[in-house]
């Protein structure tokens, strides 16, 4: 009942963990797939290793939490070993980041090596300088880069976009256009937090993406609009911790979606509990599957 | 979660490690861990050397970040988040040994005070020694091991427990301190048939369970521990063995 596909992935569940928990190393991405994910996205991985921001780099807010790790890696050499024992235990999909097509290229193509099953472009994190937003916010640079990597892996091409702007759909567009396999929508929102007492910035980094229930509003509205702008498909991330939040997300146009920060506020069995309720809930509403209820707030 | 509070007193406790108290509400258990930052240091994860009202930390200067916080005086604010982790599991009606190594004494503190179990203090030498006298009024006895045998018992803290558990019948041992004397001091519960939760380290980012930065093996230190039984422990490959860098990159231990 849950079975769901993105594009030509088939997931036999519809939620993935969503890129920055829990998938910086083989055996806790087994972990994730052990409790009920249908995928896990990786740690956005680079080119080399990178220590990411000094901490401060996370706090929790009233509303969700605010990090502003730095993109922290092994890079992509030594990441294949943590692959080698993640990817025969379930849906891996790479997540990589860098700065140029022919680099996120060459990133890919190691992705595929490992037994990735679809990479995630990372075009949105908000707090890494030259990388993430920074290129992920023209449409141009976007289409480049897609188009760069889809004619030299012949796995999904996902691109993760950012909502820190007003020109969502045509990214999404620019993603269809140069023949992207799906877009995951939406990463963190760039935000702020300064410590009254202290009178300075919490993060090292001053900026950082908030993420958790103060942003689910803003990424099923993206959603929303994507779907009504294109036909590529979506993959809804920001704010889910339960099977309404996922629900909303696929009645906006989402075929996959994927949770976050609520490993951390509901804990690692954050997966089962949505299944089980989704489910019980598409029962009782009369939605056989998955697929009959992608985009139903459109009709 | 997170709160700024202000150091309301600074204990002396040896040459290079201060304990700074202060009032903070929230609930805590021995062996939990708080998020600790003021400006101008790299935010650290530390146990609580005391848990009741006033609660405490007790920081080694070993770097420039615990040179700040040793730097600090009264009233000064710390930004706090947590309590973070799973503490100790403190049976009732076990015949419980509790071992501190060097500044993990400090994470141990509130269990003698709430067991009264007898305790093995372990330093390198009688002037790296810290809370002698607040374990000496809690613990049913206390023993003490330094390295040079400048005090007490000739040898690490793990030789003193063997020959204590040896003499006596002990149930559980719980322990914080450095990883291989934690090493040597699991497989020495293993081989004399004792149970144990020892409280373990790594490096931590988010503390809250969420990046994933401090794994042993598939278990988060900061979130499933930072103290896991021995039947976990059983299963970790990376104890004693590997630890992980700021980049993720797999680093011997040794």
């Amino acid at each position: 009942m849950l079975v769901t596909s993105v594009g030509k992935l088939r997931l036999e569940k519809p939620g993935m963990v969503a890129s920055g928990i829990m998938d910086e190393t083989g055996p806790s991405m087994v972990r994730m797939l052990k409790c009920g994910a249908g995928a896990v996205v990786t740690k956005s991985i680079g080119s080399e290793p990178n220590p990411g921001h000094p901490n401060p780099t996370f706090t929790e807010l009233k509303c969700g939490y605010i990090n502003a790790m730095g993109l922290p890696n092994p890079g992509i050499e030594l990441f294949g070993a943590e692959m080698e024992i993640a990817a025969k235990s379930g849906n891996i999909i790479g997540s990589i980041y860098g700065a140029s097509p022919e680099e996120f290229s060459r990133l890919a193509g190691k992705m595929e090596e490992y037994g990735a099953a679809a990479v995630e472009l990372n075009l949105s994190c908000p707090h890494a300088a030259g990388y993430g937003m920074e290129l992920g916010t023209d449409p141009a640079v976007v289409g480049s880069i897609v188009s760069a990597v889809k004619s030299s892996v012949s796995i999904p091409v996902w691109a993760k976009l950012t909502p820190n702007t007003h020109i969502l759909k045509d990214l999404a567009i620019a993603v269809r256009d140069a023949g992207g396999d799906a877009v995951v929508a939406i990463n963190t929102v760039k935000a702020m937090a300064i410590s009254p007492q202290l009178g300075k910035p919490i993060l090292s980094n001053k900026f950082g993406g908030l993420s958790g229930p103060a942003i689910r509003s803003i990424g099923v509205r993206a959603v929303f609009e994507i779907r009504a702008a294109t036909d590529i498909p979506i993959v809804g991330v920001g704010g889910i911790s339960d099977w309404k939040d996922a629900a909303q997300y696929i009645m906006a146009g989402a075929c996959a979606f994927q949770v976050g920060s609520a490993i951390g506020t509901k804990g690692i069995d954050v997966f089962s509990a949505i299944n089980t309720e989704l489910e019980r809930f598409m029962k009782d509403y009369g939605y056989g599957s998955i697929s009959k209820m992608i985009g139903v707030a459109h009709e | 979660m997170s709160d700024t509070v202000r150091i309301v007193s600074i204990i002396d406790d040896s040459h290079d490690t201060k304990t700074f108290e202060f009032q903070w509400e929230e609930k805590t258990s021995p062996g939990q861990f708080i998020m600790v930052w003021v400006p101008g240091m790299e935010e650290i994860p530390m146990s609580l050397s005391k848990t009741a009202r006033i609660k405490s930390i007790t920081v080694k200067k070993i770097g420039k970040d615990t040179q700040k916080l040793h730097d600090l005086g009264l009233g000064a604010p710390i930004r706090i988040r947590g309590p973070y982790g799973k503490g100790f599991d403190l049976k009732k009606g076990k015949k419980m040994l509790i071992i501190g190594g060097g500044v993990g004494t400090a994470a141990v503190i509130p269990v003698v005070k709430e067991t009264g179990a007898d305790t093995i203090i372990g330093a390198r030498t009688d002037k790296d020694l810290i809370m002698e006298e607040v374990a000496g009024k809690y613990a049913k006895n206390l023993w003490i091991a330094t390295d040079d045998g400048s005090k007490g018992f000739h040898g690490n803290a793990v030789q003193l427990m063997r020959e204590k558990v040896t003499e006596s019948r002990y149930d559980l041992v719980l322990a914080c301190g450095p990883e291989i004397m934690q090493y040597h001091l699991y497989k020495a519960c293993v081989e004399l048939g004792v149970d144990c939760q020892l409280s373990l380290e790594r490096h931590m980012k988010c503390g809250a369970g969420v990046c994933g930065c401090c794994m042993m093996d598939d278990m988060r230190v900061c979130r499933d521990g930072p103290v896991f039984t021995k039947e976990q422990i059983s299963k970790m490959k990376d104890f004693g063995v590997s630890t992980r860098d700021e980049c993720g990159r797999r680093v011997k231990l040794g």
